[in-house]
């Protein structure tokens, strides 16, 4: 390990421990812990949704895959933010009008059975978790490489780190890690961006022409269908990736964090200009790695193509540059987790501890008590799952965590909002539904089968799709609306007038 | 508190509660078609046909011409959307205003 990225690494610990420091002294009851005291502006709380949205998949992620596959690896970038549209027209301001600090607060503020709460919850954990075991493994692969210590080593201090931050810091630490994050990343990804754009004369026609010998695929770089060409996996993928955005929870967690639909509003517009930016320049990194770092080196370090960036760092600007986005790529990580850490432990110690086990009765000293210690729980738990993993390729997790907020999350909370008729029968049917209609499908898919022993069981797939969500969201979709119909439970009209005029208007809000 | 109901019933049968609703089902659900269209509309073009790969501007390809117009595209409904939003924010002022003077 280079000295300068040592350095590097110990200053961004420091500087998040710093931040740690100074939001544990501002935690002090439960809204400060899930919340930070809905005290964050709109334009704060943008760059932090853009600090927890840009994980390593992101960064890595993508520019490893335009570098191997040329268009198709694109096809993230862009689903990746159209998919803040439905976020800013269906989702924010509703979930910030009715809920209060986890995702499962606003479907109960329509449905009081805590059955219904504890599947949203539940909903939560496995979204959550699914995302974080990707992210640690992946983090634990990728410190290996860059810093030359041990997997285990590397997950631990990630974990820890984590750890530390939600347990004192709560949200509020949570996010100016995530702030801080999305401010590096954005200033790593330009510096590179611009190296790459001035090695081919800042002349978009003439980096494109390059491109077409640059690579073994030639010509062919350009045109989609490299990594993609069965044409029902390039839907289903495009359906999760624009859909399951509107169904994360450590996103939609993010909206408490402002104090109104305005704010949360003004956060998405922010996040989607920030996001936007930095996935344009996704086709810098990608373009600049395949023609400057090469296909075989990329391979070489790393076959799925996660070093493409750091490399190119490195072929650019040499062992600097090389440690600053490694430096970079570690903080991305670290915002990342922070959020899952956080979001899952608010299901465990908000929904399924104070309000279904305590029924609202616990106290702010407990309840802030609970949320560390789930906290902890799940952080423990993530590390001890990661460390199993590690020889499992798991980096379909992430696709699998958009496709089950997409089939079990978006239809419990859009027609929760907008559909009068939706009672709990349906709620309870279309979450489950489409949370195990995705596992299902994923589990007997490619992902996880594969003859030559490449994933995680050797033998024939079942289901020869990758991406489940072309099945699973309009099941989750369609049992949601047939549990509704065909139970006998009547539809509670007046909770449904009290919601709707909640969730257009906030006005409840002024006068708590 | 036993009024809720009919508090939260008088809200929503009033004239500006049900323009706001309807207002914003006008905007929300054309819009939403729209960008779902437009979205899907690159994967089904690039999986199915082959005429985005024709060259537009020297070696960039409509593929690519396509794919950044879904940013475009993306980045001004956003700015529409805050522009009808600031008008929904006035329906729910008046409507908190109302429901102020009701209380008091």
């Amino acid at each position: 390990m280079s000295m300068t990225a040592f350095i590097l690494f110990i200053a961004i610990v420091g500087l998040t421990l710093v931040i740690t420091y100074f939001a544990a002294k501002k935690t002090s009851n439960a809204s400060d812990f899930y919340t930070a005291g809905g005290g964050l502006t709109g334009f704060q709380n943008g760059l932090a949704i853009a600090g927890d949205y840009m994980s390593a998949a992101s960064f890595l992620g993508i520019a490893g895959m335009i570098a191997l596959n040329g268009f198709d690896g694109f096809f993230y970038s862009i689903g990746f933010l159209v998919a803040y549209l439905v976020v800013l027209y269906v989702v924010a301001e509703p979930l910030r009008n009715l809920g209060k600090y986890t995702m499962a607060d606003m479907i109960a503020a329509r449905f009081k059975r805590p059955a219904i709460r504890g599947v949203a919850a539940f909903n939560t954990i496995t979204v959550s978790t699914f995302y974080m075991i990707a992210q640690l493994v992946g983090a634990g692969a990728l410190i290996k490489l860059l810093l030359g210590i041990d997997y285990w080593i590397a997950v631990l201090i990630v974990g820890v780190l984590m750890t530390i931050y939600v347990v004192f810091g709560g949200m509020i630490a949570t996010s100016w890690v995530q702030i801080t994050k999305a401010v590096l990343l954005m200033l790593g990804t330009l510096i590179i961006s611009l190296l790459v754009f001035a090695k081919f004369d800042f002349s978009l026609l003439k980096m494109f022409e390059q491109m077409k010998t640059a690579t073994p695929l030639g010509e062919a770089f350009l045109h989609p269908g490299n990594k993609y060409d069965v044409p029902l996996e390039t839907l289903s993928l495009n359906l999760a990736l624009v859909l399951g955005t509107a169904g994360l929870p450590h996103i939609l967690i993010r909206f408490y964090t402002v104090k109104d639909a305005i704010s949360a509003r003004k956060s998405v517009l922010s996040a989607t200009w920030i996001i936007g930016i930095f996935y344009l320049m996704t086709v810098f990194l990608g373009f600049g790695a395949a023609a400057f770092v090469g296909t075989d080196a990329i391979t070489a370090a790393d076959a799925a193509g996660n070093m493409a960036a750091p490399l190119l760092a490195q072929a650019l600007g040499g062992d600097l540059l090389f440690a600053f986005v490694s430096a970079i790529a570690f903080a991305t990580i670290l915002a990342v987790v922070t959020g899952l850490v956080l979001s899952a432990a608010s299901a465990f110690a908000h929904d399924f501890y104070s309000q279904i086990i305590r029924k609202g009765k616990a106290s702010e000293r407990e309840q802030v008590k609970a949320a560390r210690f789930a906290s902890i729980g799940v952080a423990i738990l993530s590390i001890i799952l990661a460390l199993f993993a590690q020889s499992l390729n798991v980096a379909f997790l992430v696709s699998l965590a958009f496709a089950v907020a997409a089939s079990a999350n978006l239809p419990l909370i859009i027609f929760t909002v907008f559909w009068k008729r939706f009672n709990s029968t349906g709620a309870i049917a279309g979450s489950l539904t489409g949370l195990l209609s995705a596992l299902l499908i994923v589990s007997l898919s490619p992902s996880v089968w594969d003859p030559s022993g490449a994933a995680i069981f050797t033998g024939e797939p079942l289901i020869p799709l990758s991406n489940p969500g072309i099945i699973s969201i309009p099941l989750g979709f369609l049992a949601a609306y047939l549990g509704t119909i065909f139970s006998s439970e009547k539809a509670d009209e007046d909770t449904f007038t009290e919601i709707q005029v909640k969730a257009h208007t906030g006005m409840h809000m002024d006068t708590d | 508190m036993a009024d809720k109901n009919v508090h939260y019933k008088k809200v929503a049968a009033s004239k500006d509660f049900r323009k706001l609703l309807e207002e914003k089902r006008r905007f929300i659900v054309p819009m939403t078609i729209f960008f779902f269209l437009f979205y899907f509309s690159l994967p089904v073009a690039t999986s199915y046909f082959t005429f985005l790969n024709t060259p537009a501007i020297g070696a960039i390809t409509w593929a690519w011409l396509f794919a950044l117009t879904q940013f475009v595209m993306t980045w001004v409904l956003c700015g529409l959307y805050a522009k009808k939003a600031a008008q929904f924010d006035k329906y729910v002022s008046a409507l908190k205003t109302e429901s102020r003077g009701d209380d008091e």
